[in-house]
Parts: structure tokens; sequence; C-alpha cells
């Protein structure tokens, strides 16, 4: 079955299966394996992806069903070498231990901060709260967030209008 | 985890899509978000020949209010998420963004739909006990029309439902009265995203500092969502008193039928009921008490 999904900007074309998960799509299909195959049973959240901006489990979701929709995996946070906010925020707080739950987690921290730019701690954990660090580095992860929004903010001061981004390194 | 092989249809219109279950029946599965029925396809627990994506039906996504009874009618489509960010529920009806705002984690609650979630009647689903305690009313549509299927007697059995295989439920209509109505939502869980231990959802209307309506649903302690009825007639055209809600969430409790797992001992289980349900009540009575 014939399925066009744009992701991260570019319109993706694919034969599969109804029963393909996005999750296979996006890793064997189209090699974007920054997108993490984690439990598999909706559980754990690695498989994150933004779908128009939400983030969804990618593990529960048939590529079938996303037809005509935008995604958005990790490899789409980044522009070129200069990294979104909340990347440097990982990169600033070292946000990540092992690394598997990272895109993730910086793809639901992305879409926090598009809604709520300024979000208290609660609510951060709130909205983390469906995906699992193994390593349980939360206290960073927070720490992480809480930066990108600081960066955001500053860029959004100096720059009304344009994403926040910052240099490769984390403004270093 | 592939599931096992189905054919896939997702039609552009309503008509379309009861024409598709008409044609094949009990072979067909019917799939808004797929937050049930997608994790039952990957066990082989569902093996439909045929699965119907609804999502992009028009129209269907909507939460309205309905002028001439002020009932609140919810769209087969309207996500967990559109429920717990209504502006319009949270003032007239709290109790269901309370609810929503339990509902697995914020990921699911981005694709998953209140009307799937009952159609999918997990006995241990939290929206069940909502709808019993409001005494919502399910509207199912077929080609031969709509027929109405109040909620207590839409949940038939674990993961069963009143619901024929050419019906596909288009709304929930959740009555609220305009006067001074109030409820709550609790739940004991694990932790986020777990199903519940024990949840208890109660809604009360009050008529001159009386209760003129009890409704009260019990998630996770039985083979289905339970509507604690005795505890409810025990309620009705009382006032409201420390003892009157503490003998309702008694017998509550006896109506329970839970059993023992990993998540606690029935009798464990049985006495958060009794704990939730008199919580319950005072929450919502003092939430009726200001509403206006």
């Amino acid at each position: 079955m014939k399925v066009t999904i744009k992701v991260n900007g570019v319109e993706r074309t694919g034969d599969v299966e109804p029963r393909v998960l996005l999750v296979d799509f996006l890793r064997s299909n189209l090699r974007l394996t920054g997108t993490h195959n984690g439990c598999d049973t909706s559980s754990c959240g690695v498989c994150t992806v933004l779908v128009d901006g939400e983030p969804v489990k990618s593990c529960t979701a048939l590529a079938v069903q996303l037809e005509g929709r935008s995604i958005t995996t990790v490899e789409g946070l980044a522009q070129g070498a200069i990294l979104s906010a909340v990347q440097a925020g990982f990169h600033e707080e070292h946000g990540l231990q092992c690394g598997f739950c990272t895109p993730g987690m910086m793809l639901t921290g992305t879409a926090l901060l598009e809604r709520n730019p300024n979000p208290t701690e609660d609510e951060i954990r709130w909205a983390i709260s469906g995906n699992i660090c193994r390593c349980t580095g939360y206290m960073n992860i927070v720490k992480a967030i809480q930066h990108a929004a600081k960066v955001r903010a500053e860029a959004a001061a100096a720059k009304p209008g344009v994403p926040a981004t910052v240099g490769a390194g984390g403004g270093e | 985890m592939l599931p096992a092989a189905f054919d896939y249809r997702a039609p552009a219109s309503l008509n379309e899509a009861l024409a598709i279950l008409k044609q094949h029946g009990d072979e067909a599965k019917v799939m808004a978000g797929g937050q049930s029925l997608i994790p039952l396809l990957k066990l082989r627990f569902s093996r439909p020949e045929l699965v119907v994506d609804i999502a992009r039906i028009p129209d269907l996504n909507t939460i309205k209010r309905e002028e001439a009874d002020g009932h609140f009618a919810i769209g087969a489509l309207a996500r967990h998420v559109d429920i717990e960010n209504s502006k319009e529920l949270a003032t007239a009806a709290p109790m269901l963004a309370e609810a929503a705002h339990w509902i697995a984690d914020p990921l699911v609650r981005n694709r998953g739909t209140l009307v799937g979630s009952i159609c999918h009647a997990d006995p241990a689903g939290d929206w069940g006990s909502v709808v019993l305690a409001f005494g919502a009313d399910i509207v199912a549509t077929s080609q031969s029309g709509q027929r109405v299927i109040h909620a207590q007697e839409f949940f038939q059995g674990p993961f069963t439902t009143a619901l024929n295989p050419d019906e596909i439920v288009t709304e929930v209509r959740i009555p609220v009265a305009k006067g001074h109505s109030g409820g709550a939502y609790l739940k004991l869980e694990r932790r986020v995203g777990d199903f519940a231990t024990v949840a208890v959802a109660v809604q009360v209307e009050l008529d001159g500092g009386k209760i003129a309506k009890a409704g009260i649903g019990l998630t996770a302690v039985g083979d289905r969502n339970i509507k604690a009825a005795d505890a409810e007639r025990h309620l009705h055209g009382k006032e409201p008193t420390d003892a009157v809600i503490a003998e309702a969430a008694r017998l509550a409790a006896e109506t329970a039928e839970p059993k023992d797992d990993a998540r606690g001992s029935a009798a464990y289980k049985k006495d958060v009921v009794r704990v939730f349900v008199q919580r319950g009540l005072k929450t919502a009575v003092g939430r009726a008490r200001e509403a206006r």
C-alpha cells in the first residue's frame, strides 16, 4: 500500500503493508534510525516522534494512518550543524547518560516548549511522564529543558519571531 | 512486533464507513486513534481481516454543548487531550478533564479517544466509569439509522459491548445539569501509564441542599466498569452528611468485585473503593455547591 508522509519537511513515499508500524517505516524504509524502538508495547516513549507538532508513540501507530501528515523525528531538530535549543540544553546540562531515551525526550521537550514556552518544573515532569529514562537521569533532563526554555526566551527577546537555535557545542 | 496481516481502509465519509462495516460484519474492526487496538493487534489478541480507520471522517472530532438540554456531545474522534484541554468542559463538567488527565500518559492522550476507549471496554478503562457516573447515552450509527444505548447497558463484560458489528459509535452524550452539579475522578496507579489499581468516578447534582441525583462508576474492580447502584440509591434525596457519605462509600465497596493480582489484594482494593468514594463524594458535593 502506498503511503506518503512529510518527514522533517520532505515528502517521503513508501510501499508498505498496512500492518507496518510507523517506527519500522521510519527506521527500516527511510533509514532514519534516530527514532528508537524500545519496549514496543506503548510503555516507554523512546519511539516518540511529533505528528503535526504533537508527541506520539511511533510504535503504536501504523504508517498508513499517517498518510498526508507531517512528522518530525530527532533528525529534524538540528539545522545542519546548528543544534535546536532543546538539543543544546541536553548538551549543556548533560541531559543523557546512555542516550537511548534522548531522541524521544528531546521531541517531547520541543513540543512542550512550543505549547508552553515557560513551563514550571512540575509541568516539565508531567509532560515527560510518558517518556521513561532507564538510567533515571531525570534531574538533568528537566534541567536541559529548563535551559532550552531560557535560551529560547533570550533568542525571542533578541529577535522576535525567529526560532531559537544555538551553535553546535551549545554556545561555548 | 508486527501485527498479523490485515487489509486497511480509511473511508472519507461516515456513509462509506458504514457500508464497509455492513459488508464485512465482524471480520472488520473499527479504529480511531488505535491506542488500544494496535497493542491488541500486535499481541494477536485481535486478528481482524480488515481494519477500518475512521480518522479521516470529517466532523467526528467535536466536543459541543447542545443548548436544548445542556448535554455535551463528545464525537468519536475527540481525543483524551481535547477533553483534558477543553475550557468549556473544565467549567461545566470538571470530572471529565480530571479523568482525562489520569489516562495513560501524555503521548497516548495525543492519539487515543474517549469513544475508542469505551468501545474497547477494558474493565480497567477510565472512561467507562465516567460515562456510568454521568448516566451518559451512547449513540450507535449503522446503515439502518441511529440507536441510543444507555451507558449501563453498553458494557456487557470484559472487552464486550452491546454494539453490533455494523455499528459505529458516533458520539457520547454526557448530561450535565446547569445548576448545582459537580464530580470527581480519583485513581490509584502504581506509576504513570499503568492501568488503575482502583479508580472511582463520582458525579452529583444538588437541589435545595439535598442530593437530587448521584452517579458512581468503579474502575478495575470487576469484569466491567461497575455502576454502584446501591450507593447511588442510598444518596438519593438525602442531605450529604458525613454519615450518609460514609454509608454510600461502604455500599459502593460491597458492590465492587475485585480480584487479587499484582496490583493488590481484593480486600485492599475494596477498601480503596470505600475511601475513594467517600473522598470523591465530598469533593463532588463541594464542587456542586460552588457551581452556578
